[in-house]
Protein backbone atom coordinates (compact mmCIF):
# COMPACT_ATOMS: atom_id res chain seq x y z
CA UNK A 1 0.00 0.00 0.00
CA UNK A 2 3.08 2.40 0.98
CA UNK A 3 4.68 2.44 -2.62
CA UNK A 4 1.43 3.52 -5.24
CA UNK A 5 0.56 6.23 -2.01
CA UNK A 6 4.25 7.34 -2.82
CA UNK A 7 4.24 7.36 -6.28
CA UNK A 8 0.83 9.13 -6.07
CA UNK A 9 2.01 11.63 -4.08
CA UNK A 10 4.79 12.36 -6.41
CA UNK A 11 2.31 12.54 -9.21
CA UNK A 12 1.00 15.52 -7.37
CA UNK A 13 4.51 17.37 -6.68
CA UNK A 14 5.39 16.96 -10.33
CA UNK A 15 1.95 18.12 -11.12
CA UNK A 16 2.62 21.40 -8.96
CA UNK A 17 5.85 21.83 -10.68
CA UNK A 18 5.30 21.74 -13.71
CA UNK A 19 2.43 23.95 -14.62
CA UNK A 20 1.28 24.97 -17.86
CA UNK A 21 1.00 28.84 -18.29
CA UNK A 22 -0.15 29.86 -22.04
CA UNK A 23 0.71 33.46 -21.54
CA UNK A 24 -2.78 34.90 -22.22
CA UNK A 25 -6.45 34.24 -22.16
CA UNK A 26 -6.49 34.13 -25.76
CA UNK A 27 -3.53 31.84 -25.64
CA UNK A 28 -5.47 29.15 -23.55
CA UNK A 29 -8.30 29.12 -25.16
CA UNK A 30 -6.49 28.88 -28.14
CA UNK A 31 -4.86 26.24 -26.68
CA UNK A 32 -8.11 24.70 -25.80
CA UNK A 33 -9.05 24.57 -28.89
CA UNK A 34 -6.12 22.54 -30.29
CA UNK A 35 -6.94 20.09 -27.76
CA UNK A 36 -10.08 18.93 -28.98
CA UNK A 37 -9.08 19.37 -32.78
CA UNK A 38 -7.49 15.96 -31.55
CA UNK A 39 -8.51 13.05 -30.40
CA UNK A 40 -11.61 14.53 -28.23
CA UNK A 41 -13.38 15.92 -32.10
CA UNK A 42 -12.25 12.55 -33.86
CA UNK A 43 -13.84 10.72 -31.48
CA UNK A 44 -16.95 12.55 -30.18
CA UNK A 45 -17.49 13.23 -33.45
CA UNK A 46 -18.10 9.79 -34.64
CA UNK A 47 -19.83 9.55 -31.83
CA UNK A 48 -22.53 11.78 -33.40
CA UNK A 49 -21.99 10.58 -36.39
CA UNK A 50 -23.28 8.02 -35.04
CA UNK A 51 -26.21 9.99 -33.34
CA UNK A 52 -26.99 11.88 -37.55
CA UNK A 53 -27.64 7.80 -38.52
CA UNK A 54 -29.74 7.18 -35.65
CA UNK A 55 -32.23 10.65 -36.31
CA UNK A 56 -32.45 9.39 -39.65
CA UNK A 57 -33.26 5.74 -38.82
CA UNK A 58 -36.23 6.79 -36.96
CA UNK A 59 -38.00 8.87 -40.03
CA UNK A 60 -36.72 12.21 -38.09
CA UNK A 61 -35.59 15.54 -40.01
CA UNK A 62 -32.07 16.62 -40.00
CA UNK A 63 -33.35 20.18 -38.36
CA UNK A 64 -34.47 18.06 -35.69
CA UNK A 65 -30.67 16.46 -35.21
CA UNK A 66 -29.34 19.56 -35.20
CA UNK A 67 -31.44 21.12 -32.63
CA UNK A 68 -30.89 18.59 -30.45
CA UNK A 69 -27.31 18.70 -30.63
CA UNK A 70 -26.50 22.51 -30.20
CA UNK A 71 -29.16 23.05 -27.57
CA UNK A 72 -29.23 19.86 -25.51
CA UNK A 73 -25.39 18.58 -26.08
CA UNK A 74 -25.23 15.63 -24.14
CA UNK A 75 -25.55 12.71 -26.25
CA UNK A 76 -26.79 10.06 -23.73
CA UNK A 77 -30.09 12.45 -22.87
CA UNK A 78 -30.42 13.03 -26.98
CA UNK A 79 -30.69 9.36 -27.63
CA UNK A 80 -33.10 8.81 -24.89
CA UNK A 81 -35.25 11.18 -26.21
CA UNK A 82 -34.86 9.90 -29.68
CA UNK A 83 -35.69 6.43 -28.83
CA UNK A 84 -38.55 7.19 -26.36
CA UNK A 85 -40.30 9.29 -29.13
CA UNK A 86 -39.74 6.35 -31.49
CA UNK A 87 -40.93 4.08 -29.62
CA UNK A 88 -44.33 6.56 -29.29
CA UNK A 89 -43.48 7.68 -25.51
CA UNK A 90 -45.84 10.34 -23.90
CA UNK A 91 -44.19 13.68 -24.06
CA UNK A 92 -44.24 13.82 -19.95
CA UNK A 93 -42.79 10.22 -20.20
CA UNK A 94 -40.00 10.89 -22.63
CA UNK A 95 -39.10 14.41 -20.51
CA UNK A 96 -38.77 12.48 -17.31
CA UNK A 97 -36.87 9.83 -19.01
CA UNK A 98 -34.46 12.86 -20.21
CA UNK A 99 -34.82 14.45 -16.78
CA UNK A 100 -33.14 10.95 -15.06
CA UNK A 101 -30.84 10.41 -17.36
CA UNK A 102 -29.13 14.29 -17.60
CA UNK A 103 -29.31 13.96 -13.40
CA UNK A 104 -25.00 13.63 -13.35
CA UNK A 105 -24.69 16.73 -15.32
CA UNK A 106 -25.68 18.68 -11.67
CA UNK A 107 -22.74 16.76 -9.81
CA UNK A 108 -20.93 17.21 -13.03
CA UNK A 109 -21.20 21.35 -13.56
CA UNK A 110 -20.66 21.61 -9.17
CA UNK A 111 -17.48 19.58 -9.10
CA UNK A 112 -16.14 20.85 -12.35
CA UNK A 113 -16.88 24.68 -12.24
CA UNK A 114 -14.56 24.92 -8.87
CA UNK A 115 -11.98 23.78 -10.43
CA UNK A 116 -12.12 25.98 -13.54
CA UNK A 117 -13.06 29.00 -11.56
CA UNK A 118 -9.97 28.53 -9.08
CA UNK A 119 -8.22 31.85 -10.22
CA UNK A 120 -11.08 34.12 -9.23
CA UNK A 121 -13.72 34.91 -6.31
CA UNK A 122 -17.15 36.15 -5.93
CA UNK A 123 -20.82 34.73 -7.14
CA UNK A 124 -20.89 32.94 -10.93
CA UNK A 125 -21.73 35.00 -13.36
CA UNK A 126 -23.45 35.00 -17.08
CA UNK A 127 -20.26 33.54 -18.58
CA UNK A 128 -20.25 30.37 -15.92
CA UNK A 129 -23.76 29.87 -16.78
CA UNK A 130 -23.22 29.85 -20.49
CA UNK A 131 -20.19 27.82 -20.48
CA UNK A 132 -22.15 25.37 -18.49
CA UNK A 133 -24.07 24.44 -21.68
CA UNK A 134 -21.21 23.01 -22.95
CA UNK A 135 -20.00 20.75 -20.03
CA UNK A 136 -20.94 17.04 -21.18
CA UNK A 137 -19.04 14.09 -20.25
CA UNK A 138 -15.92 14.26 -22.68
CA UNK A 139 -15.04 18.32 -21.28
CA UNK A 140 -15.86 17.13 -17.69
CA UNK A 141 -13.18 14.00 -18.02
CA UNK A 142 -10.47 15.70 -19.65
CA UNK A 143 -10.98 18.96 -17.88
CA UNK A 144 -10.70 17.29 -14.22
CA UNK A 145 -7.93 15.25 -15.59
CA UNK A 146 -6.00 18.19 -17.13
CA UNK A 147 -6.93 21.46 -15.34
CA UNK A 148 -5.40 21.19 -12.37
CA UNK A 149 -2.21 21.28 -14.35
CA UNK A 150 -3.05 24.68 -15.71
CA UNK A 151 -2.56 28.45 -14.48
CA UNK A 152 -5.58 28.87 -12.28
CA UNK A 153 -6.81 31.73 -14.48
CA UNK A 154 -5.95 30.45 -17.89
CA UNK A 155 -8.28 27.28 -16.75
CA UNK A 156 -11.69 28.97 -18.00
CA UNK A 157 -10.61 30.15 -21.24
CA UNK A 158 -8.44 27.12 -21.91
CA UNK A 159 -12.23 25.00 -20.95
CA UNK A 160 -13.79 27.35 -23.22
CA UNK A 161 -11.82 27.13 -26.55
CA UNK A 162 -11.73 23.36 -26.46
CA UNK A 163 -15.60 23.08 -25.70
CA UNK A 164 -16.48 25.14 -28.44
CA UNK A 165 -14.60 23.89 -31.01
CA UNK A 166 -15.74 20.42 -29.99
CA UNK A 167 -19.45 21.94 -29.89
CA UNK A 168 -19.01 22.29 -33.25
CA UNK A 169 -17.78 19.97 -34.18
CA UNK A 170 -20.22 17.51 -33.03
CA UNK A 171 -23.02 19.82 -34.75
CA UNK A 172 -21.07 19.25 -38.14
CA UNK A 173 -20.93 15.40 -37.21
CA UNK A 174 -24.57 14.93 -36.89
CA UNK A 175 -25.35 16.94 -40.40
CA UNK A 176 -22.51 13.86 -42.13
CA UNK A 177 -23.94 11.21 -39.84
CA UNK A 178 -27.44 12.22 -41.29
CA UNK A 179 -26.18 12.27 -44.54
CA UNK A 180 -24.06 9.20 -44.78
CA UNK A 181 -26.75 6.97 -43.15
CA UNK A 182 -28.45 6.96 -46.58
CA UNK A 183 -25.77 4.44 -47.66
CA UNK A 184 -23.77 2.94 -45.18
CA UNK A 185 -24.16 -0.82 -44.56
CA UNK A 186 -26.42 -1.21 -40.80
CA UNK A 187 -23.63 -2.56 -39.29
CA UNK A 188 -21.00 0.09 -39.97
CA UNK A 189 -24.29 2.14 -38.26
CA UNK A 190 -24.60 -0.05 -35.84
CA UNK A 191 -20.48 0.26 -34.89
CA UNK A 192 -20.69 4.25 -34.77
CA UNK A 193 -23.62 3.91 -32.65
CA UNK A 194 -21.43 1.37 -30.07
CA UNK A 195 -18.26 3.84 -30.86
CA UNK A 196 -19.74 6.26 -28.15
CA UNK A 197 -20.12 4.12 -24.83
CA UNK A 198 -17.05 2.74 -25.45
CA UNK A 199 -15.34 5.53 -25.95
CA UNK A 200 -16.76 7.30 -22.69
CA UNK A 201 -15.44 3.94 -20.99
CA UNK A 202 -11.85 3.92 -22.01
CA UNK A 203 -11.90 7.91 -20.94
CA UNK A 204 -12.74 6.64 -17.29
CA UNK A 205 -9.99 3.97 -17.47
CA UNK A 206 -7.85 6.97 -16.96
CA UNK A 207 -9.40 8.02 -13.94
CA UNK A 208 -8.81 4.78 -12.00
CA UNK A 209 -5.25 6.00 -10.52
CA UNK A 210 -7.27 8.49 -8.74
CA UNK A 211 -8.90 6.57 -5.29
CA UNK A 212 -12.39 8.21 -4.84
CA UNK A 213 -13.24 8.23 -8.49
CA UNK A 214 -11.92 4.65 -8.77
CA UNK A 215 -14.44 3.80 -6.01
CA UNK A 216 -17.36 5.29 -7.51
CA UNK A 217 -16.87 4.71 -11.00
CA UNK A 218 -16.34 0.43 -9.96
CA UNK A 219 -19.10 0.49 -7.73
CA UNK A 220 -21.15 2.90 -10.13
CA UNK A 221 -20.33 0.33 -13.27
CA UNK A 222 -21.47 -2.48 -10.94
CA UNK A 223 -24.91 -0.78 -9.74
CA UNK A 224 -25.82 0.48 -12.61
CA UNK A 225 -27.15 -2.47 -15.14
CA UNK A 226 -28.39 -4.19 -11.86
CA UNK A 227 -30.84 -1.26 -10.79
CA UNK A 228 -31.93 -0.14 -14.77
CA UNK A 229 -33.21 -3.76 -14.65
CA UNK A 230 -35.00 -2.46 -11.26
CA UNK A 231 -36.11 0.60 -12.47
CA UNK A 232 -35.81 1.74 -16.32
CA UNK A 233 -36.68 5.64 -15.22
CA UNK A 234 -34.94 5.82 -11.19
CA UNK A 235 -32.15 3.14 -11.31
CA UNK A 236 -29.48 5.76 -12.90
CA UNK A 237 -30.47 8.60 -10.12
CA UNK A 238 -30.34 5.38 -7.45
CA UNK A 239 -26.95 4.07 -8.95
CA UNK A 240 -25.30 7.91 -8.04
CA UNK A 241 -26.92 8.45 -4.60
CA UNK A 242 -26.10 4.87 -3.74
CA UNK A 243 -22.74 4.38 -5.76
CA UNK A 244 -21.42 7.58 -5.20
CA UNK A 245 -22.04 7.94 -1.15
CA UNK A 246 -20.59 5.16 -0.61
CA UNK A 247 -17.68 5.20 -2.54
CA UNK A 248 -17.30 9.26 -0.58
CA UNK A 249 -17.09 6.68 2.52
CA UNK A 250 -14.83 4.32 1.80
CA UNK A 251 -12.65 6.93 0.58
CA UNK A 252 -13.15 9.25 3.81
CA UNK A 253 -12.09 6.09 5.86
CA UNK A 254 -8.79 5.25 3.74
CA UNK A 255 -8.59 8.93 3.77
CA UNK A 256 -8.56 9.06 8.03
CA UNK A 257 -6.12 6.01 7.87
CA UNK A 258 -3.58 7.90 5.79
CA UNK A 259 -3.71 11.36 7.06
CA UNK A 260 -1.88 13.93 5.40
CA UNK A 261 -1.11 11.58 1.85
CA UNK A 262 -3.62 13.31 -0.05
CA UNK A 263 -5.81 16.37 -0.52
CA UNK B 1 -46.65 12.77 -33.54
CA UNK B 2 -44.20 15.53 -33.88
CA UNK B 3 -40.79 15.29 -32.09
CA UNK B 4 -41.21 19.57 -31.56
CA UNK B 5 -42.09 19.83 -28.21
CA UNK B 6 -40.08 16.58 -26.85
CA UNK B 7 -36.98 18.43 -28.10
CA UNK B 8 -38.12 21.70 -26.22
CA UNK B 9 -38.97 20.00 -22.69
CA UNK B 10 -35.59 18.05 -23.58
CA UNK B 11 -33.37 20.85 -23.67
CA UNK B 12 -35.01 22.49 -20.97
CA UNK B 13 -34.95 19.47 -18.36
CA UNK B 14 -31.09 19.58 -19.61
CA UNK B 15 -30.17 22.67 -18.75
CA UNK B 16 -31.96 22.66 -15.93
CA UNK B 17 -29.53 20.43 -14.23
CA UNK B 18 -26.36 22.37 -15.65
CA UNK B 19 -27.69 25.81 -14.60
CA UNK B 20 -28.46 24.29 -10.54
CA UNK B 21 -24.79 23.01 -10.66
CA UNK B 22 -23.28 26.60 -10.95
CA UNK B 23 -25.74 27.71 -8.98
CA UNK B 24 -24.76 25.15 -6.14
CA UNK B 25 -20.99 25.53 -7.47
CA UNK B 26 -21.42 29.19 -6.19
CA UNK B 27 -22.31 28.30 -2.51
CA UNK B 28 -19.95 24.78 -1.60
CA UNK B 29 -16.37 25.11 -1.31
CA UNK B 30 -14.36 23.52 -3.65
CA UNK B 31 -12.44 21.32 -1.15
CA UNK B 32 -15.31 20.57 1.47
CA UNK B 33 -16.58 17.25 1.85
CA UNK B 34 -19.77 17.87 0.13
CA UNK B 35 -17.73 18.22 -2.97
CA UNK B 36 -16.04 15.35 -2.81
CA UNK B 37 -19.23 13.80 -2.25
CA UNK B 38 -21.00 15.34 -5.43
CA UNK B 39 -17.76 14.53 -7.53
CA UNK B 40 -18.18 10.79 -6.13
CA UNK B 41 -22.21 11.35 -7.34
CA UNK B 42 -21.16 12.55 -10.99
CA UNK B 43 -18.54 9.57 -11.45
CA UNK B 44 -21.02 7.13 -9.86
CA UNK B 45 -23.45 8.05 -12.26
CA UNK B 46 -21.37 8.27 -15.32
CA UNK B 47 -20.21 4.53 -15.31
CA UNK B 48 -23.96 3.26 -14.08
CA UNK B 49 -24.69 4.69 -17.25
CA UNK B 50 -21.98 3.99 -19.59
CA UNK B 51 -22.32 -0.17 -18.15
CA UNK B 52 -25.74 0.46 -18.86
CA UNK B 53 -25.29 1.57 -22.39
CA UNK B 54 -23.18 -1.67 -23.09
CA UNK B 55 -24.90 -4.00 -21.39
CA UNK B 56 -28.32 -2.92 -21.42
CA UNK B 57 -28.50 -0.73 -24.57
CA UNK B 58 -31.90 0.43 -26.01
CA UNK B 59 -32.70 1.24 -29.64
CA UNK B 60 -30.98 -0.24 -32.75
CA UNK B 61 -28.02 -1.83 -30.46
CA UNK B 62 -30.60 -3.87 -28.05
CA UNK B 63 -30.51 -6.27 -31.62
CA UNK B 64 -27.06 -6.73 -30.90
CA UNK B 65 -25.65 -9.56 -29.52
CA UNK B 66 -24.71 -9.16 -25.44
CA UNK B 67 -21.77 -11.46 -26.71
CA UNK B 68 -21.00 -8.92 -29.72
CA UNK B 69 -21.11 -6.07 -27.81
CA UNK B 70 -18.93 -7.21 -25.03
CA UNK B 71 -16.13 -8.40 -27.43
CA UNK B 72 -16.32 -5.05 -28.85
CA UNK B 73 -15.96 -3.43 -25.27
CA UNK B 74 -12.72 -6.48 -24.54
CA UNK B 75 -11.27 -5.73 -27.58
CA UNK B 76 -11.47 -1.87 -27.18
CA UNK B 77 -9.85 -2.41 -23.32
CA UNK B 78 -7.45 -4.87 -24.18
CA UNK B 79 -6.13 -2.91 -27.79
CA UNK B 80 -6.36 0.50 -25.15
CA UNK B 81 -3.81 -1.29 -22.76
CA UNK B 82 -1.42 -2.99 -25.33
CA UNK B 83 -0.91 0.82 -26.99
CA UNK B 84 -0.21 2.77 -23.88
CA UNK B 85 -3.66 3.85 -23.34
CA UNK B 86 -3.98 5.29 -26.81
CA UNK B 87 -7.88 6.00 -26.76
CA UNK B 88 -8.24 6.01 -30.62
CA UNK B 89 -7.04 2.72 -31.29
CA UNK B 90 -8.93 1.02 -28.50
CA UNK B 91 -11.85 2.83 -29.73
CA UNK B 92 -11.16 1.77 -33.19
CA UNK B 93 -10.97 -1.59 -32.45
CA UNK B 94 -13.71 -1.94 -30.40
CA UNK B 95 -15.56 -0.35 -33.17
CA UNK B 96 -14.07 -3.01 -35.90
CA UNK B 97 -14.91 -5.74 -33.67
CA UNK B 98 -18.56 -5.16 -33.63
CA UNK B 99 -19.13 -4.50 -37.05
CA UNK B 100 -17.32 -7.46 -37.70
CA UNK B 101 -19.44 -9.42 -35.96
CA UNK B 102 -22.07 -8.22 -37.55
CA UNK B 103 -21.15 -8.94 -41.06
CA UNK B 104 -20.00 -12.49 -40.54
Amino acid sequence: MACPQNSRLNDQIMQSEDIEDFGSPGGARRHGALAALGMPALVLGASYLGFGALIRENHLGLDAGLVSTTAGWALPGQIVLVEAFAAGASLLSATLAVLLTNARLLPMVASLMPVLRAGEHGKPRLRHYLIAHLIAITGFAIAMQRAPGIAPRQRLPFYEGFAVTLWLSTIIATALGFVLAGWVPRPVTLGFVFLNPLYFMLVFVADLRHRLRAWALIIGAALGPCLHLVSADWGLLATGLIAGTAAYLIDARQRGRHQGWRR
Amino acid sequence: MIIWPYLLTGVLVTYLWRGLGVLLSGRINADSPAMRWFTAVAYAMLAGLIARLIILPAGPLAHVALWERSAAAIAALAVYLLTRRNIVFGVAAGTMTLILCLQF
